[in-house]
């Protein structure tokens, strides 16, 4: 799960880590006394659940308050595109202004669990402000790391480790060591998959402060995040996305006009693969989880149909605890109370397979039912160019 | 032979009262896997389907029963525990079936496991099936044969799906292992590869892996310098986006790192035969044996 800069920042405020003044407003008149009470020069910056928001217009310095009127009118309910979100981009239905500040030094810090090495994992960099996966690729070398035992938590030597090798003064590396030392403490207690400040910097007062702050939730944990669950913002999401989460399903749109429904992640992913080898575009990736009942299948179709630009459907299961019969009868139930004005592909294999098809042949709905996996994909593929 | 399980498994299951454990653990005495006994705090001494033991923990269990394996179906808040109390009781096998396990318990998990005996197989997988002999998990047994092919994977269904072609094909499987579709899990897929090298049984391995991680990767390089049999693979997730979690909590292209161009290309390089379509594994399989 993913929150918004304001929020990432209250979180970290509570241990002890350091932000500048700044105001969530959702109102131009907010924008405007903001401004006054923080003074010039401020930053307007857009909320959304995604990056690179100052490369498609989010960020704005202003210096004064027809700058900042003008600033805020612009962002504020805009449709912000970036390169982290898709072409229709993200809605700004709320700006932070932040207090403007003399930077000395521009530094990165993040925390991510490290996969290769089952621990989380602390980077430090003195490339700050910058594309971390850029410098990632390119000076590797620039990208600092220490990995922490779940049993110790990170210790003091790690932080002045990561301190040390970012080439500062005695002063500043203790003040680094405070801020990461708590930094640790955050990613843990709320169950954290990623955070990145980026950048954090180092004012002209010498003060070690995070500048930006970009925090990402373990979905899996959210059950003893309640307080987490609380910054959840579903004007982010894709509706559809939204509505699959709600009913237990795994949907992401993808912009092909093929339509897919299966059990199973992995098996979702290869019939999505299998529709672009044939020469196809898959319109989603959708799993009905592996013990798939009518009332998600019902659930599933009718979020699959509500994308317009589906041209055809293909159900792929593979009965295992999904009984096959269970599935056609879920299918048939959902063409009948939705209608359908697609073709609709179906292939049913494993568990009651040859129950299942009998179902589906005498609904007397005209569905296509396909052999195997690649006989489907072909099928869907000529229905959906038809 | 085969790996990991065989017709003298007995195998624990814990969670056996709650409705997947229930289900399952029926269907796999129906497969004839040897169920040693069940494991529900509070529900020690009664009897499950009439036959099996219920026992209060895992160590009271092994104690009774030598059982040698275990299947954990507890719901994800309490799976870290009941892998760690089946760790304590320093069974050999543990398989957790268990999905959505928050990733730090996991990393926990881990690092408390570290120096122990036990063999973890998942979280979030199917388990682990020698047809014919022993089967511990969730998978459809009637779709395997015995034989000779090993079958590691990250995925469920597709699994299924490549074992069901096998079949077809008139090509048993020796053992067919998920190893799970977390981000941090107990057995990667170069351990289960060693283990298919080093038994006699297993003639050649199909491993299919998805977008996500390094682990396919680690896998190649084994296979490339160890490998003693024939390597098929199948990768999912050729046209996933990146930064999007596709269903599972490990599949996700992030800083344009495990990507499926990148798997198959390590894969290839190891001499690894990649089937073009998941609907072409068993055939690319038998292009090199049998």
């Amino acid at each position: 799960m993913k929150i918004h800069e304001y929020q990432a920042k209250e979180v970290l405020r509570q241990y002890g880590i350091k932000t500048l003044e700044s105001r969530v407003c959702t109102t131009l008149d907010q924008v405007s006394s903001a401004c006054n009470e923080l003074g010039y020069p401020c930053v307007i910056k857009a909320q959304i659940h995604a990056g690179g928001r100052g490369k498609g217009g989010g960020v704005k310095l202003a210096k004064n308050k027809k700058e900042a009127l003008l600033h805020g009118t612009a962002i504020l309910g805009m449709q912000l595109v970036t390169p982290q979100t898709g072409p229709e981009g993200q809605p700004v239905n709320s700006v932070l202004v932040e207090q403007g500040c003399q930077i000395a030094k521009e530094l990165y810090v993040g925390v991510l669990i490290d996969r290769d090495k089952n621990s989380v994992c602390l980077m430090a960099s003195t490339e700050g402000g910058m594309d971390i996966e850029e410098v990632a690729v390119n000076h590797p070398e620039k990208i600092l790391k220490v990995w922490v035992d779940p049993v110790a938590g990170l210790m003091p030597y790690q932080a002045r480790q990561l301190a040390y090798g970012l080439n500062l003064s005695d002063d500043l590396s203790k003040k680094i060591v405070r801020f990461l030392l708590p930094l640790y403490s955050a990613f843990i207690d709320t169950d954290a998959s990623l955070i990145e400040i980026n950048p954090l910097v180092v004012t002209a007062s010498n003060e070690v402060v995070a500048l930006d702050a970009k925090i990402a939730f373990d979905d899996n944990a959210l059950f003893r995040q309640s307080k987490i669950m609380a910054f959840q913002d579903p004007t982010q999401d894709d509706p559809r996305e939204a509505m699959a989460q709600h009913h237990g399903l795994s949907y992401i749109a993808l912009g092909g006009n093929i339509g897919c429904m299966v059990n199973g992640a992995g098996l979702a992913m290869a019939t999505m693969d299998i529709i672009k080898h044939v020469g196809g575009e898959p319109a989603n990736f959708l799993d009905v989880g592996g013990g798939a009942t009518q009332e998600k299948v019902t659930e599933a179709l009718k979020i699959i149909l509500q994308d317009c630009s589906v041209k055809a459907v293909l159900i792929n299961v593979f009965g295992g605890i999904a009984k096959c019969d269970v599935i056609a009868t879920g299918v048939v139930a959902a063409v009948k109370e939705l209608g359908l004005h697609v073709p609709l592909i179906v292939r049913l294999e494993g568990t009651n397979a040859s129950k299942g098809k009998e179902i589906l042949r005498q609904s007397g709905l005209s569905i296509i039912p396909a052999d195997d996996l690649l006989d489907g994909a072909k099928k869907a593929v000529a229905a959906a160019a038809a | 032979m085969s790996i990991y399980i065989n017709s003298s498994t007995k195998v624990l299951v814990q969670g056996i009262t709650g409705s997947a454990g229930a289900f399952h653990a029926e269907q796999m005495l129906e497969y004839g896997t040897q169920i040693a006994g069940g494991i529900t705090p509070g529900k020690g001494g009664q009897l499950f389907a009439g036959k099996v033991p219920i026992f209060n923990s895992v160590a009271e269990a092994v104690r009774t029963t030598k059982a040698n394996a275990t299947v954990i179906f507890v719901p994800a808040l309490f799976a870290a525990d009941a892998i760690l109390e089946a760790v304590s009781a320093q069974i050999e096998l543990v398989i957790c079936i268990t999905e959505g396990i928050p990733v730090l318990d996991m990393v926990k998990v881990k690092r408390a496991m570290q120096g122990s005996k036990s063999r973890l197989i998942g979280p979030n997988c199917p388990g682990v099936i020698t047809p014919g002999a022993c089967k511990i998990g969730i998978m459809p047994g009637f779709i395997h044969k015995p034989g000779h092919v090993g079958v590691v994977s990250r995925s469920g269904t597709l699994t299924y799906e490549a074992v069901f072609q096998l079949t077809n094909l008139g090509l048993g499987q020796s053992t067919c292992v998920g190893i799970g579709g977390d981000p941090v899990n107990g057995t990667s897929f170069l351990e289960v590869l060693e283990a298919f090298n080093n038994d006699p049984d297993t003639h050649a391995v199909v491993m299919i892996g998805e977008i996500g991680g390094n682990a396919e990767e680690e896998a190649a390089a084994f296979v490339k310098a160890n490998m003693k049999k024939p390597v098929v693979g199948f990768i999912a997730g050729a046209t996933a986006p990146e930064g999007r979690r596709m269903g599972h909590a490990g599949a996700v292209i992030s800083g344009g790192k495990g990507t499926a161009k990148d798997k198959i290309a390590a894969f290839e390089e190891a001499g690894i035969k990649v089937a073009p379509t998941p609907a072409e594994i068993g055939i690319t399989l038998k292009s090199v044996y049998g």
